[in-house]
């Protein structure tokens, strides 16, 4: 049950990141979902990402809405305040929670039903005010936590557990995201954490919205021959376009990376994500062309993975309305509030 | 009958035609002769071209409420026409434009009718087709001004005031004011039998909409979030706190905005944003209106679960559906009252004009973040969008903010664990830990089954703890929220008791029918759920009047159900045709029913 706190053993052997944490402080409650859930799997990747970048756990929050996906920010990071609200709407949450402290990181963890069903205003909305946070999508075709109804994000053809193929045209966040803006776009897989834990950091550290697609089977309700979400058939069509390497601001880039295939980017906080395109016609500096490759292999029946889209010259929600930098939350009261020779002045025009 | 400051104007325009700074230019320049004035914009929902009227009454008395009857009618409008000559009280007067003959059946030998030709003179004067319409306008400003012996010079001071930018606008208005002015003398004996003379009643007051107070109020509170969705009455709420932002929130130093307002996709949006600042520590809040109010209701119902402050205003429409949206009724009282699914009960507040708007919208704040629940300000589009005479609003400069229960730093750093639900202190409030400041207040915000310690939980006993606990939060509440205005009469058996802005109509109700010795106290609600003070109140009469603007009783039926009182003593007296309540209408109702008793 997931109230029950995992026993903290430390070795003392472990790695520990810049404050000092091994990744056991990233830890959460014991999962709930069905074994073998690649929600799990994510849930490990992103212990990993924030350890590894050595996030400051009170400094991180957790958001999330409905879902088995859903559940999972209680399984990481027990020291970060969660906020697991209602279906579809951790959007609209985490744009307030934002609104309110900009200094601090916010992961959305959602699902395709949450995200592309009843939350797809909300997803949309977030996109377009170039909300600064990490927003993970964990896609697995179905609405796991009601028992395997078929989500937006099914494909054509698509088989159910049992009864008829699904016959309507599904909905790609990346491809969504990319048409309406969004300033870092990756697709991946539950099933690599090697691809995915760098492009989870990368998104947690760009500014701006980064969208995180991560194909994660449902094993209890869509991991089945004939479904296009399931273990199998990701492995067989999974085409890597570009990966990348998250370098920290401190850490000098050792690697020489050859500029033909490496492309170093600088992100706002001084940070370098290292991209290595995988195949070489994939060109992610253009809405237009991302979109179209992201359509052929779409229609191919490949599922692009990676590092899809980056554009870091576009400004955030804050900095679009002009707000202060220190987070609103911590502006002293006292100094909010004009006082009351300014209301007697102020009150000359309603005379 | 020969009366001065008791003369109610109606003027019937155009919907999109400037009427509207014509009419307010009336309304201020009675004001500032020291006369009480009542102010009602009836309106369309369209934005041009549809029917639109503006009723002033000038009230000597001081009345807050609008009255039904018409002095004077200012018909500008040839649709309506038939129609506004038919509401003059018999002995008052109409004024028309005159440019056009008239049709021969519509006359009526019991008022005085007076042609003026407002299109010719304007035609004459000015060039363009918007100017003329526009100068039409202001120049019934100066006929109404000498019908009713308004001072010139008063609307020449405003005038320069309110154009002071712009020096050509106030020669033009006030050459239309004249053309109006004289043309209304040269056709009959000014001023007319009904008129008004300067008083000092005024002096101390200002004239306000609700929407600007709450909005003006939200500032002071020093809300800094303010996530909304456009609905019609509550709209201007937030454009008023926008432009007391842009002139008290930008920091010195940067230029930057230390305000963050999001005009979100939907309601269901607004209030996520809402709720997730508040949850971070901001002080956040939404307008909106009973459409949105539905919208919000699954948020509403978490808010009131895991504890989180909301302050929502509800400037409430007539419903159902979408209604009438620019008509008034407070017809949201069961709907907010228990928004959501599941057992939730929600705080309201209930301001009676523009001027509980300012201050409740701080109570508001202080109420949610003390308790640690959705409060919501149930104002109404009679209250939110005209203009009232209110006492100048003051601010204490002891105020301080109450921030409710949260723990700082160092206090969780001190303590051994810190959990989230539990009922340290015996008042149902537990104890909060903002994001952000200490890994030791992290915990898991959830609207599923928690436990006191804020795990988790699908046991039984451990979700019915906390369920319980919300209802000492619920008694706790009872007793700090604001008092119930009452006054007792020279009698003890019967009283009324009314909620917002059924106020001004039950007040001036009690003075009439007190003038035909019929003594009733009075009660007025301030907040939900209700306090000790209306449970006695009840219990002291044997027939309490319960006034209020929707067809199914709803705050009786919160009255009965909240404090289980006596049905049997609650009498009904329900306006809801959408028109702001009248004195006559309770007057009417209260004589009723004790007529009925007596025939019984
Ligand atoms: C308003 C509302 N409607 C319906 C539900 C029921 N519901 C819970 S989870 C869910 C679907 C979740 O699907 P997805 O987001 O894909 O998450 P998964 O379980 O697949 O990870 C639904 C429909 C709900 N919780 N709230
Ligand atoms: S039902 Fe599917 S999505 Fe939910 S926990 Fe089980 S495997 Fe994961
Ligand atoms: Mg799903």
């Amino acid at each position: 049950m997931s109230y029950i706190a995992k026993p903290k053993v430390s070795h003392p052997g472990m790695p520990k990141n810049k404050l000092g944490l091994t990744s056991r402080d990233y830890e959460g409650t014991v999962s709930t979902l069905c074994a073998g859930c690649g929600h799990d799997s994510v849930t490990a990747a992103i212990i990993q990402a924030v350890f590894e970048l050595g996030i400051e756990p009170h400094m991180l929050a957790k958001m999330s809405g409905i879902g088995c996906s859903s559940k999972t920010p209680a399984y990481f990071v027990s020291q970060a305040h969660g906020f697991n609200s209602v279906h579809g709407r951790m959007p609209s949450v985490t744009t307030g929670a934002n609104a309110a402290n900009r200094d601090m990181k916010y992961i959305g963890v959602s699902g395709d039903g949450d995200s592309l069903s009843i939350g797809v205003g909300q997803f949309v909305h977030a996109i377009r005010r170039n909300l600064n946070m990490c927003y993970v999508i964990e896609n697995n075709g179905v609405y796991g936590l009601t028992k395997g109804q078929f989500s937006a994000s099914a494909d054509i053809g698509s088989l159910p557990k049992k009864g008829l193929p699904n016959t309507q045209e599904p909905i790609d966040p990346a491809s969504t995201a990319l048409s309406l803006g969004a300033t870092y776009i990756a697709r991946s897989f539950s099933g690599d954490k090697e691809q995915l834990v760098p492009l989870l950091k990368g998104a947690l550290m760009h500014r701006g919205f980064a969208l995180v697609d991560i194909v994660s089977p449902c094993v209890t309700f869509n991991d089945h021959e004939g479904s296009t979400k399931s273990y199998a058939h990701t492995r067989q069509f999974y085409h890597h376009v570009a990966d990348i390497d998250y370098i920290p601001p401190t850490e000098e880039i050792k690697a020489s990376y050859d500029l033909g295939e490496a492309m170093p980017i600088k992100l706002h906080d001084g940070s370098t994500i290292i991209l290595r395109k995988v195949d070489k016609e994939y060109d992610l500096t253009s809405r237009a062309s991302a979109f179209k490759f992201l359509r052929e292999r779409f229609n191919a029946g490949e599922i692009t993975t990676g590092l899809l889209y980056l554009d870091e010259s576009r400004v955030e929600m804050h900095e679009l309305l002009g707000n202060v930098d220190t987070p609103l939350s911590q502006l002293p009261l006292e100094d909010l509030i004009p006082g009351a020779e300014e209301l007697k002045k102020l009150q000359a025009r309603y005379r | 009958m020969a009366t001065v400051n008791d003369v109610v104007i109606k003027i019937a325009t155009v919907n999109g035609t400037g009427s509207a700074s014509a009419n307010s230019l009336l309304m201020k320049s009675i004001f500032r002769m020291g006369i009480p004035v009542v102010g009602k914009n009836y309106f369309p929902s369209n934005i041009q071209g549809l029917p639109t009227w503006y009723e002033i009454r000038v009230t000597g008395d001081g009345y807050q409420s609008r009255s039904n009857r018409v002095d004077v009618m200012v018909a500008m409008n040839a649709q309506t026409y038939a129609r506004d000559m038919a509401d003059v009280k018999a002995g008052g007067w109409l004024i028309y434009d005159s440019t056009w003959p008239r049709g021969q059946q519509l006359d009526r030998d019991d008022i005085t009718v007076i042609g003026i030709p407002f299109s010719r003179l304007c035609n004459e004067n000015f060039d363009g087709a918007r100017a003329r319409i526009l100068m039409k306008n202001i120049a019934y400003v100066g006929a109404v001004a000498a019908l009713l012996g308004i001072d010139l010079d008063v609307i020449t001071k405003l005038l320069e005031e309110t154009f002071a930018a712009k020096a050509h606008l106030i020669e033009s208005n006030m050459t239309a004011i004249q053309l109006g002015f004289d043309a209304a003398r040269e056709t009959i004996s000014c001023p007319l039998p009904m008129s008004v003379a300067a008083m000092d009643e005024t002096s101390g007051s200002i004239i306000m909409d609700g929407n600007t107070a709450a909005g003006l109020g939200c500032m002071y509170a020093g809300a800094t979030v303010g996530a909304w969705y456009p609905i019609t009455p509550s709209t201007s709420l937030m454009d008023a706190f926008r432009d007391f932002c842009l002139q008290y929130r930008i920091d010195p130093e940067s230029g930057k905005r230390t305000y963050c307002i999001i005009q979100a996709e939907d309601e269901l949006a607004a209030i996520g944003m809402v709720l997730g600042a508040a949850w971070n520590g901001a002080r956040s809040f939404t307008p909106t209106s009973g459409p949105g109010i539905s919208l919000m209701s699954e948020f509403i119902g978490y808010a009131y679960y895991a504890e989180i402050p909301t302050v929502i205003f509800n400037v409430q429409r007539t419903g159902p559906s979408t209604g009438m949206p620019t008509r008034t009724q407070q017809c949201d009282i069961i709907s907010c009252a228990f928004a959501s699914h599941g057992d939730t009960r929600h705080v309201l507040l209930f301001p009676a004009d523009p001027g509980e708007c300012f201050y409740m919208a701080v109570e508001a704040f202080d109420m949610a973040e003390r308790l640690q629940t959705p409060v919501i300000v149930m104002s109404d589009l009679d209250i939110g969008m005209n203009d009232w005479m209110i006492p100048e609003l003051e601010w204490d400069e002891n105020y301080v903010p109450d921030r409710g229960k949260v723990l700082n730093a160092e206090q969780l750093e001190e303590m051994d664990k810190f959990y989230r639900y539990l009922d340290v202190d015996g008042d149902g409030i537990p104890y909060r830990s903002l994001p952000g400041v200490h890994p030791k207040g992290a915990y898991f915000t959830r609207g599923s089954g928690h436990t006191k310690f804020g795990a988790y939980t699908e046991d039984s006993a451990a979700y019915q703890e906390v369920i319980d606990r919300l209802l000492i939060k619920w008694e706790t509440a009872r007793t700090i929220l604001p008092k119930p205005v009452i006054r007792f009469s020279k009698s003890n058996k019967a009283g009324i008791i009314t909620i917002g802005s059924g106020d001004g109509a039950c007040e001036e109700a009690l003075n009439r029918l007190a003038k035909q010795d019929v003594n009733l106290n009075y009660c007025r609600i301030k907040a939900f759920p209700f306090s000790e003070e209306v449970s006695d109140f009840i219990r002291q009469h044997d027939v309490v009047y319960v006034v209020e603007q929707n067809r199914d009783a709803q705050l009786r039926t919160l009255l009965i159900n909240d404090i289980e009182a006596d049905q049997s003593k609650l009498v009904p007296l329900l306006h809801y045709d959408g028109m702001p309540i009248t004195a006559g209408f309770v007057v009417d109702g209260v004589l009723l029913e004790i007529a009925k008793g007596q025939a019984a």
